[in-house]
Parts: structure tokens; C-alpha cells; sequence
């Protein structure tokens, strides 16, 4: 089974320079539909406001850290089964154990390729569709 | 400064450029540094606290950035703009971060600040010890960079 390309998914960094850098890479592994958000806030506005199938979010932000709105969104009954891949440059054990904890779908620790993206992200979407 | 923290930050550098920029950096060999004067034209400044105390900066030449950046981001960049210093900033936070990983499993716990970042010709670099610094200089064919690391007071370890 091949993941579907149109996946709509919410990219959500405090640098913009890095949410193009994942767009660059998702795009390299085909997926266009993308939306974007500066911060966790943000990034439920847009939840609350439009469909989307795939989030990948950075875990340090200001104002809503990416393990905050991964608990929002996990604690909200239309959001909670959505697929969540946390990016971050924190691979310290304390952090993964939250974040499994917090119901995160899986993790990816930076500097990360476009293969490993897109590998995460079929390998997420892959064990849902079981 | 524990040499046990230089290789930790070499190896971080070159793993962070070789996978989001296809650079691939060749380091020289280390040397003290007792002034505050940067080596490149824009830094990257992160504040390190925890079993070591202390600061790492990267200091890239101007034609060495904008490359790095413009294979990050898949685009021609030209100028030192707002998304070269948004890079250097994410860039000094996954060398941190890669840093920081291989430091944990040789004991040392460290936690790193949101990272700054200074450009223009001649910035200083305020390390949150003072200093003397320890240079690491890289070459990449366009052009050097270096890493700049100022750390004490450090407990722990294996």
C-alpha cells in the first residue's frame, strides 16, 4: 500500500527557514499539500479551522511548545486520532519518554534526510491504515 | 576546557551539514582563541548549563553560509537576508543538539538556551564564560567556518 500523496499536513516550526526546509523535503518525497504554523497556538487555530490529515511539529516554541500541543491535541476528541511526528534536536532520553508518554506517533530527532521523512511518515501512516 | 567536549561538537558539525546541506566539512586542527573578535561574517551563539556550563558558537564565512543554506533550503540564495540568520540560528541548535546526544552517553547531561545569532564584519562573540575559546576551523570548497566553544565548570562523566 502506497501512502497517499494529497495528505494534508501541518507543518509547525518557530524558524521559518526550517518549515521550508521540511517542505523542501516533503516535496522531494512528493507531498504538496501543506499548511504551516509558527507555533503550537497557531497550529490548533488551524486544526480547529480546517481539515488536515498529518502533523509534523518541532518540539521548542514560544508560546505553545510542540509537547503541549501534542497533549491538546491528544485530549480533544475530533483531533486526538490524528498522526503526530515530533521533530526536534533534543534525542535526550527524558524528552522521547514524554513525548511516548504524550502519545506522539513517532519522533525524529534533526539533522534528518528526506528519506528518513518520508520513510517515518509511511511507516506512521502504514500502521493506522492495519 | 575538557578536550572530552571537542569531538562531541567536531562530529555534530559535520553530521548536521552532511545531512540537511550535502557539505561536507573538513576540520583543521583546533587552537586556543583569547580574544572575543568572530572568524566568520555571521554566528550562531548558543548557552549551554548543566554538568558543563559554558557556550558554543558557529562562525561561518559569508560564501560558506549562503551555500550551506541554499542547498537547505533547494533555492539560490544571494545575500546575508533573514533566512540565512534563521538558519544559522537552527543550525547552531542541531549542533547543540547532536553535540549534546553523544555528550549524554558519556555521562554529561546538558541542556542548551534558544540560540542568537550576530552577522556583520568584525561582531564579537560574548561567550557566557568570558573565555579563552577553543577553535575548531573547517573548510568546505566554498569557503571556511569555525566552531568556537568556551566551556567549564564541568561535573560528571565517565
Amino acid at each position: 500500500m502506497s501512502v497517499d500523496k494529497n495528505l494534508k499536513i501541518l507543518i509547525v516550526d518557530d524558524f521559518a527557514t526550517m518549515r521550508k526546509v521540511i517542505r523542501n523535503l516533503l516535496k522531494q518525497g512528493g507531498f504538496e499539500n501543506i499548511v504551516e504554523a509558527e507555533d503550537g497556538a497557531a497550529a490548533l487555530k488551524i486544526l480547529k479551522s480546517q481539515p488536515v490529515d498529518f502533523i509534523i511539529s518541532d518540539w521548542n516554541m514560544p508560546n505553545m511548545s510542540g509537547l503541549e500541543l501534542l497533549k491538546a491535541v491528544r485530549g480533544d476528541d475530533e483531533l486526538k486520532a490524528l498522526p503526530f511526528l515530533m521533530v526536534t534536536a533534543e534525542a535526550l532520553k527524558d524528552n522521547v519518554v514524554a513525548a511516548v508518554k504524550a502519545g506522539v506517533s513517532n519522533y525524529i530527532v534533526k539533522p534528518f534526510t528526506a528519506e528518513v521523512l518520508n520513510e517515518k511518515i509511511e511507516k506512521i501512516v502504514k500502521s493506522l491504515a492495519a | 576546557m575538557d578536550v572530552r567536549f571537542i569531538n562531541p561538537f567536531l562530529n555534530g558539525t559535520v553530521q548536521v551539514l552532511k545531512t540537511m546541506a550535502f557539505v561536507e566539512p573538513k576540520a583543521g586542527k583546533p587552537f586556543l582563541k583569547k580574544d572575543s573578535l568572530a572568524r566568520g561574517d555571521i554566528s550562531g551563539i548558543i548557552g549551554l548549563t548543566g554538568a558543563a556550563r559554558g557556550s558554543l558558537a558557529l562562525s561561518f564565512s559569508e560564501s560558506c553560509i549562503l551555500k550551506i543554506v541554499s542547498n537547505m533550503l533547494g533555492e539560490e540564495i544571494k545575500t546575508l537576508n533573514g533566512d540565512i540568520k534563521d538558519a544559522v540560528g537552527e543550525i547552531t541548535n542541531m549542533v547543540s543538539g547532536a553535540a549534546r546526544k553523544e555528550l549524554e552517553t558519556l555521562g554529561f547531561n546538558i541542556t542548551a538556551a534558544i540560540p542568537t545569532v550576530v552577522a556583520g564584519k568584525d561582531h564579537s562573540i560574548s561567550h557566557v564564560l568570558g573565555g579563552p575559546s577553543i577553535i575548531i576551523p573547517f573548510e568546505t570548497p566554498q569557503g571556511p567556518f569555525v566552531v568556537d566553544i568556551c566551556i567549564g565548570g564541568v561535573s560528571g562523566g565517565q
